[in-house]
């Protein structure tokens, strides 16, 4: 029998094992994915900030699960508990993970002491993507924002996340931002444990 | 040996999305909301022991007359706490990281809400069936 291997049947999610995740998703699948996921939501607003909120919410949803996976398979379960060190866990973990390399920079806002930025020369998701001028400053890293944001909440440190375009010089290409503003607990919470 | 043990998995926002009695002793319909009452009232204990460490399982945090509180709480502060009188600590480390596994496979179903009520009975039948063989 011109056979393979008897692959064994599950019946259940349930029964399944975890995957390792070594699995890669190819690039072209990912944006034309993400772009009917853009599209869809632009059918559905009236407005730029509804259609940010929305990309925003969709990608929560990634982060929260993205937290839970990452925490149990690659750190070995020890959870962060610290401000500094679950800034580190999104920088490279996560990013590792889900864009295949370390983000480009971590930066300690200079104004506000709850501020943090991470830094990317060219966001994998707006790597297809160009902005019509009338949406003024519209940003589709919104979904990475919502990512971000998904796993800091789920960890305990509440944040709003925002996305935005830093023109360099010399560049074609703006950089993209990801602004992590911390709330207040956070800070005294950080502040309480020395 | 008959043993008293009640489950429950508490969620980040104190609602309680799964529970279940699995010791093997006669279930009595009293003691069942006794044994809530309880778990109910070490949560402010998890809480605040949470913080202090990295590890995710925190041996036994609380106890009354016999029974002891042992909890576990996950990177998103999910908590799966077990009201138990044996002092098995390493069948009951065992027990929360399998049932850990089995509650990520849950939470990747992206049709789930994450902090909703756990409804699918396979889950219950695993659940039950690891503590029968760890507890």
């Amino acid at each position: 029998m011109i056979g393979v291997g008897k692959i064994k049947q599950y019946s259940n999610i349930l029964d399944k094992p975890l995957s390792k995740g070594k699995q890669e998703v190819s690039l072209s699948a990912f944006a034309f994915l993400f772009s009917e996921l853009v599209q869809y939501n632009q059918t559905q607003v009236d407005n730029i900030a509804e259609l940010e909120r929305r990309l925003e919410d969709a990608g929560y949803a990634v982060g929260a699960r993205v937290l839970e996976l990452l925490c149990h398979r690659d750190k070995g379960n020890r959870r962060e508990t610290r401000l500094l060190g679950i800034l580190s866990f999104v920088h490279s973990t996560v990013w590792k993970v889900l864009f295949g390399k370390v983000a480009d920079s971590l930066e300690k806002g200079t104004e506000h002491e709850d501020e943090y930025m991470i830094s990317e020369k060219e966001l994998l998701v707006n790597k297809f993507i160009s902005i019509p001028k009338d949406m003024g400053t519209f940003n589709c890293g919104a979904f990475v924002a919502g990512i971000v944001r998904g796993v800091l909440d789920g960890a305990g440190f509440p944040a709003v996340v925002t996305a935005h375009f830093v023109p360099m010089e010399g560049q074609q290409r703006p950089r993209t931002t990801i602004l992590i503003k911390f709330a207040e607990e956070v800070l005294r919470r950080e502040a309480r444990l020395g | 040996m008959t043993t008293t043990a009640c489950f429950i998995i508490v969620s980040r926002n104190d609602i309680p999305i799964y529970e279940a009695e699995v010791g093997s002793a006669a279930k009595r319909e009293d003691a069942a909301q006794l044994h809530q009452f309880i778990l109910h009232a070490a949560l402010d204990i998890v809480q605040d022991l949470a913080w202090t460490t990295s590890a995710m399982f925190l041996k036994a945090i609380d106890r009354f007359n016999d029974l002891v509180v042992s909890v576990y709480v996950t990177a998103g502060h999910t908590r799966f706490m077990l009201l138990h009188d044996s002092r098995n600590d390493d069948g009951i480390k065992s027990f929360f990281q399998e049932v850990h596994e089995l509650y990520i496979k849950i939470l990747l179903n992206p049709l789930y809400l994450p902090g909703s009520r756990i409804t699918s009975s396979h889950f219950d039948t695993k659940v039950r069936a690891l503590a029968r063989k760890y507890l």
